[in-house]
């Protein structure tokens, strides 16, 4: 903007507020409205809203939405571009046409871990999530809170002003002060300086902090996260260092997974699923597959894909693990599962697959299990081959357990004179024996930097708003440490900061930015000539080639066992796992991640207390029974829910709910375990209480129904049964042949005809296609008490099905969305045509034609049409309006909706065909869906070209119709189920 | 067909209209009971309760504007619940009154006259009733509209495939027949009306809508065989209505909707429970009016008949629909049918049964039939199990249908249940209006009854 | 025929003849009829067949209307459904035929009843000259009664045969309760 000396500006508007505070603050601006600067100011900023100030109406409005944005000092951030420049994916920015979106590569780190990504943006509006195709962790995929960051950036509830004890401050008032306090520190070398921070990755953040070490040689810096404490002291346990595993699941040909939900979930994850699938799948010629165990203390969807999955309590994981290391290593068999079936069927399979097979422990178990773990890799000859290790991707690694307790050791001597958090949110996932809440305040000035008003903020005097990772500059690295230039989309929404201009604030530019930084880091790494081109190329590719670490060699030795909580004692046992998708917390906010189904219990806005059947009648409880749980010397509530395949006897707590301060999405979602869990053993515990308080506490799930009811919605079978009959599959159902019917045959699909294939074997149930489609297709969150109703309105969902024995069942997972039939039942019933079949065969839902009588949902076989029984779609939050896709109509009250295989992507692709006078090409159009699975599960494309892999897949022995006897005759089909059980261990209820 | 009837009803329990009465006697009885008869407590006290009531739908309805049909319990899977029930209970109980003025017309049926012209207005109630609610279930009702084949700019019209569109044609064109053929029953009577009023602006009033009618013999003739057009126009017309409302499920491929014997047993539960409601509105009118002298036992006795009759059918009708769940050998069918009977709703199926096969079988005595008191309790027990009948249909059959995945429950909400009492409010007020200001038996069919209704053949002696 | 001046002074709509009964009437009517008048009317409080014959009421124009009103209805039914799905607005809607007539029967037949059902009440009325709020009839003081429980013999004035005296003196051999004078 001008900064034409009479005229107002920013600043001067900033300084103006300085003065006011609190209810002051929004008298001033009206005082400021009046200000004869303003208008012309106002035109220079706003011209659109500028016509609003005629009327007093508009005028209010416009200071409401301009009240929270001024003070946020980004008057126009909304869509103003960066002032740096940056670099877009296919075609600069000035190329930019209105309407046609381009694509920046950028990551989204998580938990430290870069998620490689495209960001899509209008107009300078991020709006979608895309996988970045060319990065190896990538491959196009993403994961599920990567896909729902979008929804991060533009959550109404971040916090949006930099604050002083609850008074809005600006950042230069701020820098005011700070700066007086390290003037002090001058003196006493920064020995009253300590900076907590999350798991640091980012080589630029990391560097910057030795400058401030530097700087202050008596300031000390610690790390420490809720989790992933398991596998970083596991790795240096085992081989005497800090490492990081890279796994080759394509290499792999028996993998066990102990307690471990790989596949996409944390690190890696969407690779991992990639590479697993590639082993699993029978499409094309392939004939063979990889055989999989898993070892649970409770289900994950990633056991679900198990051929074998076995329940075992959170005490017997570190016994079984070394009982198993011990039988590998010649001993007899021995620990718990030692007499199973299963467990001589998997040590035959591993010692048969040296070299060829994977064990890989989960996240939440201990160190001393992901040590023991490594050793059997070795003793299977697996390092080095499937699993390889580099240095770790954390420049610092340290044992935070350790780290967290000097800091409090040091606040509690009462010498931290300047506490800086950045990031995190440790007074609400600290254990509460530690009580960090109270020692924190024990420091005289408190500086947080954190993106919400929670539980950490609220006793913190400063408290800055940190920028989002689309807001910011940085660099971070992927699970093999391929590092990614991280590039702003846009510019701060709410005049946020970032740990980098925060740690500049230390030296003697205050005011450098995340860009500077960022760059001169990297301009002081780089070798080789001409940094600029360097430099663009990594931006525009949105990470640093081969700057994959390299493999070294280290060899795991067998760590002694740990004491610990072991087994014993009476009670039940507790174990602690991190929230698949708001992970520890940090996520709770999101409403898409709130209202995403869980894999396995099918939940949605509240945790659970999980257990089995047996569990549950020994407690006399069933499901939304509120218990009671003592440990700790703490109490938590919490609602019963049962699932098979939970061990007995221990139930299965997730972390990361009963938020208080995180916003209107995370308040009161679930309840908070924390406090049952202690630092001494923050992985499981023995010995709990449980106890029934005889009321109910309502828990929203999606489904109700897991038995099939002798139906077959899903096909599946074994791989011998495959290799005796390829179409054994389709023998299992009767699909009518055409023709069939008093109707003469009226419509032929010349031209296009779109069609779908989803690969069964393939799914993992990760829930990622239904966030896709959620943020694509501008998907209302519905909240609970909907939820409760089933007015849910995801178009894609993943429905999970049991089969064999109640407490040890089979699961199945199967991805349902409008399957596009060529015979639409909900069609032929609906009064005004507003759904009707195109040319090519798509279903179509015509919004503005829908008077909402909904029989077309009770017609539709396949339940996949979703209704607007209220005003679902938020028109209310001015952020929230900035994430919608521009391609996708926001829908309103009283229609139907449903899966359109994304028919904006559809057309956008041949518009662009049509200009250049071609067709479409096979893989051109990739429905959100189908292209965030990371494992590749669904294929869509034309099914009148046989050369299509979508044609390919259909043609595949395996491909069934679901509900195909109803001569539907849908678009969508699947493509059956295949496992890999052991013939030994063959449960004898299979496929019933 | 309004042959002087020689009454064989001696041997039938009590005439169709007791002794002692005569042209003028009738004549000033049921005229009476509008012109002269003093506004009772009574009536007043029963139009303020039912005047209430008809406030209930009107809040529900402003609420349902408001927010959308959310306010409903309705969701996916049952995305049809209250207003669909009561749609095809209201439609269903307006059949008896078209069914016993054209049908019993044709089969000269001659008690029919004293009951005709209550049953044809409840008729029109009932629709008006029914109509309300394919307008107040769509999800934008100010959209409604859009149901009609108008001419518009856009070019757009209905998609005549849909049954929902089948429903706009068959309700308005009911309606639309009823109407008529009710109002030309009525116009002989406006004139009777018209000739007994004493005030002048009763006179006026009748008079206009009477159409001037003076009683001519040319008249008579052109309006007996319009008559009988029309009753042979409106037998074909009430069974196909309720036919239609039955396509509105018979039509989909949902398990328990997707089913051939729904319209003939539709139209039996349409009749019986339309009987049952004549019956339970008679009942209470001919006592407070005394008027137990022209609607006679029998007529209760051989609407009774009738409902035990169309009861039998209605039942066999679930016998079969249970067959044919088990012959199918679909597993779809076949579960439909064990859910409706051991599913989470089997209590309202097994209510059902009680009140439509076995309570129904009490009117095999005759003492049941001619206690007008019990033979009352016996027509609301009817109406409560035909509504049931439609909750069955219409919500046990949505809540678990194909993949089991995404089943679910239905429960009504206060706006569902204040949208159903609203409408019987609506329903009672508007009898309520019709008995005070129109003779509620067709006068001039009742002379026909009379012994001064014979024509001797010989001339008259000089 | 010759024009009494009283006439001129009173003018005359017809003669009426009030009966007490319906028998009286049909053979009063039949007489009527035989006696060579036209234009004469009886009124009863309810329909009485044997009038059609007495006085020779054969008018079936009422139901060839409603033939055709209904065949009208019918072939709209059908046509508005055909027109609308092949024509105005043609769509694959659930793969079914432009022309899916099974389904267009409904709308048929509905059609059918309710064009045929209002030809013949609108016919009715029209062809019964209603609505006329006013005529001469009304003006016997005694005439309500036609609503009521008595029976008219009107012959009128402007009959051919019509003579004052004469056609008074042949009611009067009809035996009726009593004749009156229907003013114009």
């Amino acid at each position: 903007m001008s900064e034409n000396s009479d005229s107002l500006n920013l600043t001067s508007i900033q300084t103006k507020l300085e003065k006011a505070k609190g209810a002051g603050y929004w008298r001033s601006l009206d005082e400021l409205a009046s200000v004869d600067g303003f208008k012309d100011f106002l035109h220079r900023e706003f011209p659109r809203q500028a016509s609003e100030w005629i009327d007093d109406e508009g005028r209010r409005n416009f200071l409401k939405i301009m009240g929270a944005s001024l003070a946020l000092a980004g008057l126009s951030a909304c869509t103003k571009q960066p002032t740096e420049f940056i670099m877009p994916y296919v075609e600069a920015p000035e190329q930019a046409i209105p309407g046609k979106p381009l694509f920046y590569a950028t990551a989204f780190p998580v938990a430290g871990v870069a998620n490689p990504i495209l960001v899509e943006a209008h107009e300078f509006r991020p709006t979608k999530v895309e996988g970045n195709p060319e990065h190896p962790a990538s491959m196009g995929s993403t994961d599920v809170p990567t896909q729902a960051s979008i929804l991060g950036l533009y959550d109404p509830d971040r916090l949006q002003t930099v604050n002083f004890i609850g008074e809005v401050r600006s950042y230069p008032s701020f820098l005011q002060s700070f700066i007086g306090a390290l003037a002090k520190q001058q003196a006493k070398t920064g020995s009253g300086i300590r900076i907590l921070t999350e798991t640091v990755t980012s080589p630029t953040l990391y560097a910057q902090m030795q400058d401030v070490l530097k700087l202050y040689p008596g300031a000390k810096w610690y790390q420490w996260e809720p989790t992933g404490h398991g596998r970083r002291m596991g790795m240096q346990q085992a081989f005497g260092q800090f490492l990081n595993p890279v796994y080759k699941f394509d290499q792999a040909e028996v993998v066990l997974s102990i307690d471990g939900n790989f596949l996409g979930n944390g690190p890696g994850g969407v690779r991992y699923a990639r590479d697993f699938v590639s082993k699993r799948t029978l499409r094309g010629e392939n004939k063979t597959q990889s055989r999989f165990y898993a070892v649970e203390t409770t289900p994950t969807s990633t056991g679900c894909k198990a051929d074998h999955r076995q329940a075992i309590k959170p005490s017997e994981v570190a016994g079984f693990v070394r009982g198993l290391a011990a039988t590998l290593g010649g001993a007899g068999a021995s620990g718990p599962l030692a007499t199973t079936k299963f467990y001589s069927a998997l040590v035959k399979d591993l010692q048969a697959a040296k070299g060829k097979s994977i064990v890989i422990a989960g996240e939440d178990q201990s160190p001393e299990v992901h040590a023991v773990v490594h050793y059997i890799n070795q003793v299977l000859g697996n390092n080095g081959t499937t699993v390889t290790f580099t240095q770790p991707i954390e420049p610092k690694p340290a044992d935070q357990w350790a780290d967290l307790t000097a800091l409090l050791a040091d606040l509690h001597s009462g010498q931290v004179d300047l506490l800086l958090i950045l990031g995190g949110n440790p007074v609400y996932c600290a254990p509460p024996e530690l009580n960090l809440r109270g020692a924190i305040q024990m420091a005289k000035m408190r500086v947080r930097l954190g993106d919400h008003e929670d539980e950490t903020s609220e006793i913190c005097q400063w408290n800055i708003p940190a920028t989002h990772a689309f807001e910011a500059w940085s660099d971070a690295p992927a699970y093999d440490g391929t590092v990614s230039i991280i590039q702003p989309l846009i510019a701060p929404l709410y005049g946020g900061k970032s740990a980098h201009e925060l740690l500049s604030a230390f030296t003697e530019t205050p005011e450098k930015s995340s860009y500077e930084s960022v760059r001169d880091y990297w301009r002081a790494k780089h070798t080789g000539t001409d940094f600029e081109t360097w430099w663009k190329h990594s931006v525009h590719d949105g990470f640093i080639k081969d700057s994959a670490l390299p493999a070294v060699n280290a060899t795991a030795k067998l760590v002694a066992p740990a004491g610990g909580s072991a087994a014993g004692g009476s009670g039940y046992e507790i174990s602690f796992h991190s929230d698949p998708y708001i992970l520890d917390g940090r996520y709770a906010n999101n409403a898409w991640l709130q209202e995403m189904p869980r894999p396995v219990s099918r939940l949605t806005w509240d945790n659970a207390v999980i257990v089995s059947q047996k569990t549950a009648d020994d407690l006399k409880v069933t499901d939304e029974d509120l218990v009671a749980i003592d440990y700790n010397g703490h109490t938590v509530w919490g609602a019963i829910w049962r699932i098979p395949g939970q061990p007995d006897g221990s139930v299965a707590l997730s972390m990361g709910y009963g938020r208080k301060r995180s916003g209107r999405a995370g308040n009161g979602a679930g309840f908070d375990v924390y406090p049952l869990r202690p630092a001494s053993s923050p992985y499981f515990g023995t010995g709990a209480i449980v106890r029934k308080l005889g009321e109910k506490f309502r828990l929203a799930a999606v489904q109700h129904h897991f038995a099939m009811e002798g139906r077959k919605p899903v096909h599946a079978g074994t791989l011998d049964e495959f290799k005796q009959d390829p179409y054994f599959s389709q023998k299992q159902s009767e699909t009518p042949p055409k023709g069939l019917t008093i109707f003469p045959e009226t419509w032929k699909y010349e031209g296009y005809a779109w069609g779908m294939a989803i690969d069964l074997t393939a799914c993992v149930g990760c829930n990622t296609c239904v966030v896709a489609c959620q943020s694509e297709n501008n998907i209302a969150v519905v909240g609970k008490e909907q939820v409760l109703n089933t007015r849910e309105m995801h178009w894609i969902r993943i429905d999970r099905y049991y089969k064999g024995e109640p407490d040890e069942p089979d699961m199945y997972f199967q991805p349902v969305a409008c399957v596009q039939c060529e015979n639409a039942p909900c069609e032929v019933v609906c009064p005004v045509a507003a759904t009707e079949t195109d040319a090519e065969g798509l279903n179509n839902m015509v919004y503005n034609r829908c008077v909402g009588t909904r029989y077309c949902s009770n017609n539709c076989p396949y339940k996949v049409r979703r209704f607007n029984f209220l005003l679902f779609s938020d028109w209310e939050s001015e952020s929230v309006k900035l994430q919608r896709n521009p391609d996708v109509t926001v829908r309103s009250r009283g229609v139907m909706e449903k899966c359109s295989y994304c028919v904006q992507r559809i057309n956008y692709a041949k518009i662009t065909a049509e200009k250049e006078d071609r067709k479409v090409r096979d893989g051109e159009i990739v429905p959100a869906c189908a292209a965030a699975c990371p494992s590749q599960a669904i294929m869509f494309g034309d099914l009148n070209d046989p050369k299509s892999r979508v044609s390919e897949w259909k043609r595949h022995s395996l491909n069934y119709s679901l509900l195909g006897e109803l001569d539907t005759r849908p678009r969508t089909t699947y493509l059956t189920e295949i496992r890999n059980p052991n013939p030994e261990v063959q449960k004898s209820e299979k496929d019933s | 067909m309004a042959q002087p009837v020689e009454l064989p009803d001696r041997i039938e329990v009590g005439p169709v209209i007791d002794e002692g009465h005569s042209l003028g006697s009738v004549s000033d009885k049921i005229a009476g009971i509008v012109l002269k008869r003093k506004t009772t407590l009574g009536w007043i006290l029963g139009f303020l309760v039912s005047f209430s009531l008809l406030q209930a739908l009107m809040a529900a309805a402003t609420w349902l504007f408001v927010k959308g049909v959310g306010v409903w319990g309705i969701n996916i899977p049952v995305g049809w619940g209250f207003a669909i029930v009561n749609f095809v209970w209201w439609i269903g109980i307006g059949h008896a009154g078209t069914l016993i003025s054209a049908i019993l017309l044709l089969l000269n049926q001659s008690w029919r006259n004293a009951i005709n012209r209550f049953a044809e207005a409840m008729t029109l109630f009932a629709v008006m009733c029914a109509g309300m609610f394919p307008v107040l279930h769509t999800g934008r009702p100010w959209l409604a509209y859009w149901l009609f084949p108008y001419p518009n700019t856009m070019d757009l019209w209905p998609q005549f495939r849909s049954p929902l569109v089948w429903d706009v044609f068959a309700v308005s064109t009911y309606f639309t027949i009823s109407l008529v053929f009710w109002y030309v029953g009525l116009m002989p009577d406006l004139a009777t009306l018209r000739d007994g009023a004493v005030q002048r602006w009763k006179q006026v009033i009748y008079g206009f809508f009477s159409l001037g009618w003076r009683n001519s013999a040319r008249h008579w003739q052109r309006y007996e065989k319009a008559s009988l057009l029309l009753a042979g126009l409106a037998t074909p017309l009430v069974l196909s209505v309720h036919t239609v409302v039955s396509f509105d499920f018979a039509v989909a491929i949902l398990p328990g909707w997707h089913t051939t014997i729904f319209p003939p047993y539709f139209v039996a539960g349409a009749i019986y429970s339309g009987f049952a409601m004549v019956l339970t509105l008679m009942i209470p009118a001919r006592r407070f009016y005394g008027l137990e002298d022209i609607i006679t036992i029998r007529h209760l006795n051989n609407m009774a008949k009738v409902t035990l009759a169309t009861g039998l059918i209605v039942g066999y009708g679930y016998i079969t629909e249970a067959f044919f769940g088990y012959y199918s050998a679909d597993i779809y069918e076949k579960f439909e049918t064990l859910n409706r009977m051991g599913g989470p709703y089997a209590p309202f199926y097994w209510t059902l049964v009680l009140c439509n096969i076995i309570m129904p079988q009490f009117l095999w005595f005759k003492r049941i039939r001619t206690n007008p008191l019990v033979l009352w309790f016996f027509s609301i027990v009817v109406n409560i199990g035909m509504w049931l009948e439609r909750f069955v249909i219409v919500v046990v059959s949505l809540h678990r249908d194909f993949l089991p995945s995404s089943w679910g429950m239905y429960w009504p909400t206060i706006w569902d249940w204040a949208v159903l009492i609203g409408t019987i409010g609506f329903f009672l007020t508007a009898v309520f209006i019709f008995v005070r200001i129109l003779p509620m038996i067709t006068i001039f069919e009742l002379r026909l009854l009379l012994p001064g209704a014979q024509v001797k053949k010989e001339p008259v002696a000089r | 025929m010759s024009v009494h001046s009283v006439d001129v002074l009173h003018p005359l709509y017809g003669l009426m003849a009030e009966f007490e009964t319906a028998g009286e009437l049909v053979a009063a009517a039949r007489s009527t009829q035989e006696a060579g008048f036209r234009k004469f009317d009886a009124y009863s409080p309810f329909p009485i067949h044997d009038l059609d014959d007495a006085m020779d009421l054969h008018d079936n124009r009422v139901s060839l209307f409603t033939l055709i009103g209904g065949m009208v209805g019918a072939a709209t039914g059908f046509g508005l459904c055909s027109w609308v799905e092949a024509v105005a607005l043609p769509l694959n809607i659930g793969g079914r035929p432009f022309i899916s007539a099974p389904m267009y029967i409904p709308i048929t037949f509905e059609l059918t009843v309710l064009f045929g059902g209002l030809t013949a009440a609108i016919s009715m009325i029209i062809m019964n000259g209603l609505p006329l709020p006013y005529h001469p009839v009304f003006n016997v003081e005694r005439f309500s009664n036609a609503s009521r429980n008595k029976f008219f013999l009107c012959i009128e004035s402007d009959d051919p045969k019509f003579d004052r005296l004469a056609t008074a003196g042949f009611l009067e051999s009809l035996g009726p309760e009593e004749i009156a004078e229907v003013a114009r």
